[in-house]
């Protein structure tokens, strides 16, 4: 079945920037709205960013993003608590902090977040890889391709040593072929649980599938990933209909020109910007954006980060990770601990171990454990030289509203709302000057609470939803 | 057979230092432990501790959904006003993860067939005790303390329960034991709904996780539920801060809390409960937290001594039941993984001692503390293995398994039956079930925690219920 000669006439004309018939956002946009775009698109601001950002126009901030003109990372390098260099391949936790380095520093947040959205959606977790340079080197690939191809980052992320390890792949030959990868790449990759594909439709698959093998280095582990047509089915096969002698690409292009695929596609990607879906009609036109694109990512991600949801519909949790990489990059701190490596744990999202093949559950980030995580990430975030001395400190505010307005500029001036800036103002007063009443209470007391309402910024609706 | 491991001594000993990287990351703070350069990293078992649900776009709504109320008023009612009876019955799930094999739990000694399906894993018939109640079983001598409660009556055996169609893949089958239902888009578990039809709007403790984060069978529409690792570990820390402003602060995570729930946004809402319950689980853990500067307490006896958080967080279990907590539902998972698709002997049978003894162990802790009578443990996996053990001396997916309902008020008689190996396989060579997960949910649901389970359960009427409570 080739390409429609449609969509071959569409990758010639290169992509589109919006579909006409996808809304467009068009109310003010201020630092306030490119703080969240800055937040769903990227890892928050740094102080100032947001009213940067805004100059440009919604439409000229969201290109700024999907077509940056610089991805250079800057700041000092990562290092750790002893000022060694972090070694990503070798030491446990380190590859972590790698990531997290990329995403603090990125001058280009958006290719950093859209790797994530595609760790997240092709989840394979070293925990079943066993190879931190694997994982990598597949996070690599995600992000080379991240707003590129969906066709190529399907073939890529098939033949990527890392899922051929996790999803069973390698090793799946036409005597014993494995259905692992198979069922996973139809139910969560391309075209979702539903009625477009049978168990049948699995089996074929996996049988079109099959050649992919490795051998194995007594000291670097798996390696020397390859197709061996000797290990092939070369048997005709059916697949949703279709009838043939197909080979792992025949595989592919079958399930990307799936009538179910486009709506999976963009069902899918929405929901990593926003939490409210879709309409039936916006699904439809943003599903025809894609294919009329030539299955291209970009377009998509254009028009949907001008979507009036995004920028006018409800709030979001923010993922834990991107939690506390904003956090970093409002404090204006780099990477000079492991402690993000068994935070990230904590807090519910450690890069490189999804739960699953099916990626974290984006519905369920807060609970009581993780929601203690998140307070405790405070403690961690602001080291020891920062913490306040009630003993020492200088210039400390001793009425409310200046307590609680320095603790909000501590975190960069994110936005707060009128309750949430109430409840903080009456926890200052009660605190910071009510409850002082000897003379050392007096001097000590705005300290310590200047100090708790960092934390409790930190821990506010407000700032743990964008 | 799987090309990327062809060494396959290796696997025990990846599986062993995954593990204790894991527990390195439990023990956070404490320092973590390094892989040397050149050291080859751990592979895993391919089924992490925290597996599982389906979140693929579509799902991703609402779990806390539209029919979450964000009614703040039913927050101001107070804390902990707890309104799950601090005597009622409770019900622990003890989940075995990655697919347990039944047949080396309860081993067929007397089935002619079994020593040609299993050359290598197999039991001689005289290794462990005979299951009195079908003498072609025999108890795996690590499962022996069961047959000793089995012995006393406080054990129902599960030799083979499953379902029809069964699912071979980890997720969607424990996705379906999860939620009580073969139904991959359900995102309440069985519990959960239980706990929205009986439980309170500001008790968190009445389903109460003890994992990093939620189980799925625990997943609500309307009430809170709790998770936490351990009580001793439930405690907020804020650097440079104590005293009055301390004290008070806790109160504001209750105010913030409120602000949150009172936005009319689900995220803010969400985050808002979460403050507020988190507050709440504070203030009922307290009594748990060790001294400043005192050590953890030591693990009551008879609990296995491991670094493992399985047997403390089924010891802190009975603890909290005995400081009178309002408990209803409680979920925990083996971190073992019975995934064992190679060199099965190893990784099994330290999981299954270490699973066993801690289960004993809470039951004759819940008997010593005068417990036992309000305390059901439902133990399960997500399916067993095939009996034909494959060539990597290991076993991979089958379909039925095995499952246990201990306590003192079990009914302590088989559930189902054993059916032999000639006449018992389904045409892919896997254990068919003889009883229904869903139909012992629903009897579980009637004669222990008293509950209609039509509202629970879908299909109710349709399943076939069971004596699993002494009558």
């Amino acid at each position: 079945m080739p390409a429609s000669t449609l969509t071959r006439r569409a990758q010639r004309r290169g992509p589109r920037v919006v579909s006409a018939e996808l809304p467009v956002y068009h109310g003010s946009f201020g630092p306030k709205q490119a703080e969240r775009l800055l937040w769903r698109a990227g890892f928050g601001p740094q102080p100032g960013q947001s009213a940067e950002l805004a100059k440009r126009g919604m439409r000229g901030a969201v290109l700024s993003l999907t077509r940056p003109a610089d991805r250079s990372l800057v700041g000092p390098l990562p290092v750790l608590e002893n000022g060694q260099p972090i070694q990503p391949y070798e030491v446990w936790g380190n590859d972590v902090l790698w990531w997290l380095d990329r995403m603090v520093r990125a001058r280009a947040p958006l290719i950093e977040r859209m790797t994530l959205s595609w760790h997240d959606w092709f989840a394979t977790s070293n925990d079943g890889v066993g190879s931190q340079r694997l994982m990598i080197n597949q996070n690599q690939t995600q992000r080379a391709n991240c707003l590129g191809s969906f066709p190529r980052m399907l073939t890529a992320m098939t033949t990527d040593p890392a899922m051929l390890i996790y999803l069973s792949l390698s090793g799946s030959t036409k005597v014993d072929p494995n259905e692992n990868y198979a069922r996973e790449m139809q139910e969560l990759f391309t075209l979702g649980v539903g009625d477009g594909y049978t168990e049948q439709d699995v089996r074929e698959q996996a049988r079109a599938l099959t050649g992919w093998t490795n051998s194995w280095d007594a000291t670097t582990g798996p390696t020397d990933f390859h197709f061996d047509p000797a290990l092939h089915d070369g048997g005709i096969k059916v697949i949703y209909g279709h009838r043939g002698n197909f080979g792992w690409r025949d595989g592919l292009r079958l399930v990307l020109h799936h009538p179910d695929h486009p709506k999976y596609f963009v069902t899918k990607l929405w929901s990593y910007f926003s939490a409210e879906p879709l309409s039936a009609k916006d699904t439809h036109a943003a599903a025809s954006l894609y294919v009329s694109s030539g299955r291209q990512i970009r377009p998509v991600v254009e028009a949907m980060l001008m979507h009036p949801l995004l920028h006018a519909g409800p709030r979001m949790v923010k993922p834990p990770i991107v939690q506390i990489a904003g956090m970093l990059r409002g404090i204006g701190r780099y990477i000079d601990t492991d402690a993000w490596a068994w935070e990230s744990n904590l807090v519910g999202q450690m890069p490189f171990y999804p739960p699953n093949v099916s990626g974290w559950d984006a519905t369920r980030w807060l609970n009581t454990g993780t929601w203690l995580a998140r307070f405790n990430l405070t403690s961690q975030m602001i080291v020891a030289n920062k913490v306040l001395n009630p003993a020492s400190a200088k210039g400390v505010p001793s009425h409310a509203k200046a307590l609680t307005d320095e603790a909000i500029a501590f975190w960069g001036k994110p936005t707060v709302s009128n309750a949430t800036r109430d409840a903080l103002r009456a926890y200052a007063q009660s605190a910071g000057i009510d409850a002082a009443t000897a003379a050392w209470q007096r001097k000590q007391f705005p300290v310590l609470t200047l100090n708790a309402l960092r934390a409790l910024v930190a821990a506010s609706p407000d700032y743990q939803t964008c | 057979m799987s090309a990327h491991r062809p060494d396959r001594s290796c696997a025990c000993q990846d599986f062993n230092r995954a593990e204790l990287l894991r527990r390195g990351i439990a023990q956070a703070g404490k320092g973590l432990p390094t892989i040397e350069p050149g050291m080859p990293t751990p592979a895993g078992t391919g089924l992490s501790r925290r597996s599982f649900v389906l979140s693929s776009a579509g799902l991703l709504l609402s779990v806390y959904g539209a029919g979450r109320l964000f009614d703040p008023a039913i927050f101001e009612a107070g804390i902990a006003q707890a309104a799950t009876a601090a005597n009622g019955p409770v019900l622990v799930s003890v989940y075995l993860q990655g697919g347990i094999d039944s047949m080396s739990v309860l081993y067929p000694a007397g089935d002619p067939l079994y020593a040609s399906y299993r050359p290598t894993l197999g039991l001689a018939a005289d290794a462990g005790p005979v299951f009195t109640e079908d003498p072609a079983l025999h108890w795996n001598p690590l499962a022996a303390p069961f047959a000793q409660l089995h012995a006393e009556g406080k054990v129902s055996v599960l030799p083979t329960i499953g379902y029809s169609d069964p699912n071979q893949s980890h997720f969607t089958s424990r996705h379906y034991y999860e939620v009580g239902a073969t139904d991959a888009n359900l995102l309440t578990g069985w519990m959960g709904r239980y706990l929205d039809v009986v439980g309170s709007a500001d008790n968190p403790l009445q389903g109460l996780c003890l994992d990093y984060s939620l189980q799925p069978a625990l997943a609500t529409a309307r009430v809170p539920v709790a998770t936490i690792d351990l009580p001793t570990d439930y405690s907020f820390s804020a650097e440079g801060v104590w005293g009055a402003p301390q004290t008070l602060m806790y109160n504001a995570f209750d105010s913030l809390g409120h602000a949150g729930l009172s936005a009319g946004d689900q995220a803010m809402a969400q985050s808002g409960e979460a403050a507020v319950m988190s507050n709440t689980l504070r203030q009922q853990l307290l009594q748990f937290q060790p001294a400043q500067g005192a050590p953890k307490p030591a693990l009551p006896a008879n609990y296995p001594s491991t670094t493992d958080e399985f047997p403390a967080r089924m010891a802190a279990v009975a603890q909290m039941l005995a400081a009178g907590l309002p408990i209803s539902c409680v979920t925990v998972t083996t971190e073992s993984v019975f995934d064992t698709h190679e060199n099965q002997v190893g990784p099994f049978d330290s999981g299954l001692g270490e699973a066993v003894q801690t289960i004993y162990a809470f039951q004759r802790d819940l008997e010593a503390r005068g417990l036992a009578d309000r305390v059901l443990t439902l133990v399960w996996s997500e399916f067993g293995r095939r009996p034909q053990e494959n060539a990597s001396a290991g076993t991979d997916h089958g379909a039925a398994g095995c499952g246990f309902v201990i306590g003192t008020q079990a009914a302590g008689t088989m559930i189902g039956e054993w059916q032999s190996l000639a006449t018992g396989l389904d045409p892919l060579g896997n254990l068919q079930a003889s009883a229904d997960f869903r139909g012992l949910y629903c009897s579980i649901l009637e004669q222990w925690l008293k509950q209609d389970a039509t509202q629970i359960i879908p299909a109710a009427a349709s399943l076939a219920r069971v004596q699993v409570v002494k009558s």
